[in-house]
């Protein structure tokens, strides 16, 4: 009889929660749409050129975030090194460029290329790194990082020190950065769509899986190294594409700064000030943080500022919101429902005691 | 008759100790087995070679007739063998149903899409029939980090049921859980052997092995040092020698 008793119940439970998840789907999905309309419109509503420059290089780095996290965020492998495809991309974007004699808009159509670049690269680099773990992993992607910026460094086709400079189009001086920041908020909008498809996918399950318990995950039929060098190779093409439309904006690249450790950190705590692993949480990250650092930058003239405050943050994220921004809200608001909810619910609690018990007890007995 | 499953004269060292030797181990179709033996007397280690979790130094493992020695873990799970662990392996950042969408995957072959929705509807609804059975349903949309200790055993032996292995392999079920927790999981390990399903019991509660299997054995320091019904384990001098570590007339062999 017990079975049937628990029958009764659940349904009722599931369907509360189908509602609610698809109340919430709706609530998220308009504020999604909001925050791009205000976005599509901003260009035509800000022509202040410093402003809109650093609204361009906020979306380029929420992209890359959002790539960042596809891979780090759902897999819990913290990549140190995704710079190495950020300053491939620009790279190859300069190459080609120079070779083919582009410049305007046809050096757009070279992201893509960009794209294909990092994620060639990432493959091997993949299979080497993602043959280890949690510290060691990290150790792994630093190196990489360090082994791309000294071969740019030391090639001549890559410039060597004095690096690559960009086309630069002659476009007019008024509506210069519109280009970047249309381009920059497709790479965004088609990123964020993909992290939201690959989180609620099977593959994004496994993804979070082999975060949980990788050997557990690996023991009920996911193929780890596969699943995670997907995920890799996604993440890589996102971040070679920011990194090569970075370049065409920026004018050029020089090894120390298209290969930057302050790129590594920058999209690491704009991942875990909006929590590591959810779907807007980098975005949120880049879009306050980004705009923030290249603020002070241009304020004050100490360059070291921005940097020290970013790591003082960096500080800050990990001792009092280790899970970062959305899910501890996410958290608040969910509890507080909840009390809003046991509230009323609170005279009815005794009797559903005392019929509980017995029945809980007979459900015991085999 | 052959065995479901058969591990056949398996040894396994770690360093200097001999954690199993010349063990075999039978489990019938159809039955509820049972593996005690005292701490450190190798039976988890027995699991973890059953399992593909550790490689075997010699002897092999059948599943039916077919030899599954040191296959992967993914590879002996494909093939029907579940288990649950000691210490209760669950994905604690993922939701409970998350947790059952999981093993839920390995059906179907490789040409599913994998950007598809995680767990279509017959996966879902499969998966909220075996939590609604081992009685976690309601907290299906929970994470897994906020359920009991209790509840963790529950979910870690529904994820594995939703593959429908053709044994499953328990390690301590009741270890740590509490009694009227213990009568629950006892009756739907009872329930789901009546419709088929095939269980080998690692356990340190005899009440527990006794009253629930047809079969135990008992090792001892990596060797099967004896093997029966319950009745016939209880009055066994060197099961109460292997516990208690000399002969007395205690009937009662419970562990220290």
């Amino acid at each position: 009889m017990s079975p049937r008793a628990e029958n009764t119940v659940t349904p009722r439970a599931e369907g509360t929660v189908s509602v609610r998840a698809a109340s919430t789907v709706i609530q998220r999905g308009g504020g999604a749409l909001v925050v791009l309309a205000v976005l599509a419109v901003f260009p035509l509503a800000v022509s202040n050129a410093t402003v809109t420059t650093i609204a361009v290089d906020t979306l380029i780095f929420a992209a890359a975030a959002v790539a960042w996290n596809i891979f780090s965020g759902y897999s819990g492998y913290i990549s140190l090194g995704h710079a190495v495809f950020f300053g491939a991309g620009a790279y190859t974007v300069g190459i080609a460029a120079r070779a083919w004699h582009l410049n305007g808009d046809p050096v757009f159509a070279l992201l893509p290329l960009a794209g294909g670049v990092a994620a060639a690269l990432s493959v091997p680099l993949g299979l080497i790194a993602l043959r280890v773990r949690r510290h060691t992993f990290v150790v792994i992607t630093i190196a990489f990082f360090f082994i791309a910026q000294l071969t740019a460094t030391n090639l001549s086709w890559t410039g060597g020190s004095s690096g690559i400079l960009a086309p630069s189009p002659n476009w007019a001086a008024a509506t210069f950065n519109d280009p970047f920041y249309y381009i920059a908020l497709a790479l965004l909008v088609a990123t964020t769509a993909a992290s939201w498809l690959i989180r609620r996918s099977r593959f994004g399950l496994q993804l979070r899986a082999i975060r949980d318990d990788e050997d557990r995950a690996a023991g009920l039929g996911v193929r780890p190294m596969p699943v995670k060098l997907a995920a890799f190779v996604i993440s890589a093409i996102v971040t070679g594409m920011a990194g090569g439309l970075w370049f065409y904006f920026i004018g050029q690249a020089i090894p120390q700064f298209a290969f930057d450790p302050l790129f590594d950190l920058s999209v690491v705590v704009m991942a875990f000030f909006g929590g590591l692993g959810t779907l807007s949480g980098p975005l949120l990250g880049a879009l306050i943080i980004e705009p923030a650092q290249q603020w002070l930058t241009l304020q004050y003239t100490n360059e070291y500022l921005s940097e020290i405050l970013l790591g003082a943050l960096f500080l800050a994220v990990i001792l009092g919101l280790p899970r970062g921004v959305i899910p501890t809200a996410a958290e608040r608001i969910a509890a507080l429902r909840a009390r809003r909810r046991r509230a009323p619910a609170r005279e009815a609690v005794p009797q559903a005691e005392q019929a509980g018990q017995p029945g809980r007890a007979g459900q015991a007995a085999p | 008759m052959t065995a479901l499953l058969r591990a056949e004269g398996v040894a396994k060292a770690f360093g200097g100790v001999q954690a199993l030797q010349d063990c075999t181990v039978e489990v019938e179709q159809g039955t509820i087995a049972g593996l005690i033996g005292p701490n450190g007397s190798g039976k988890t280690t027995l699991f973890n070679i059953m399992t593909g979790y550790e490689r075997v130094d010699s002897g092999d493992v059948y599943l039916g007739d077919k030899k599954i020695t040191n296959r992967p873990p993914q590879r002996v799970f494909a093939l029907g063998i579940g288990r649950t662990f000691q210490l209760t392996r669950i994905f604690p950042r993922l939701t409970v149903l998350e947790n059952m969408l999981i093993a839920a995957q390995h059906g179907g072959g490789r040409a599913r899409n994998p950007l598809a929705k995680a767990g279509g509807n017959a996966e879902r609804r499969r998966a909220i029939e075996l939590l609604e059975f081992t009685g976690i349903a309601d907290h299906a949309a929970a994470l897994a980090d906020t359920l009991s200790y209790g509840q963790r055993k529950l979910l870690e032996l529904s994820y594995v049921l939703v593959a429908d292995p053709a044994i499953v392999l328990l390690d301590e079920p009741a270890g740590g859980v509490n009694p009227s927790l213990i009568q629950h999981l006892a009756g739907r390990i009872r329930e789901l052997n009546e419709a088929g399903k095939t269980f080998l019991i690692v356990e340190h509660n005899m009440d527990f092995v006794m009253s629930l299997c047809g079969h135990v054995t008992v090792l001892d320091y990596g060797t099967v040092v004896a093997s029966g019904t319950p009745a016939i384990i209880r009055s066994d001098p060197r099961v109460l020698d292997a516990y208690l570590g000399i002969t007395e007339e205690d009937d009662d062999a419970s562990p220290g």
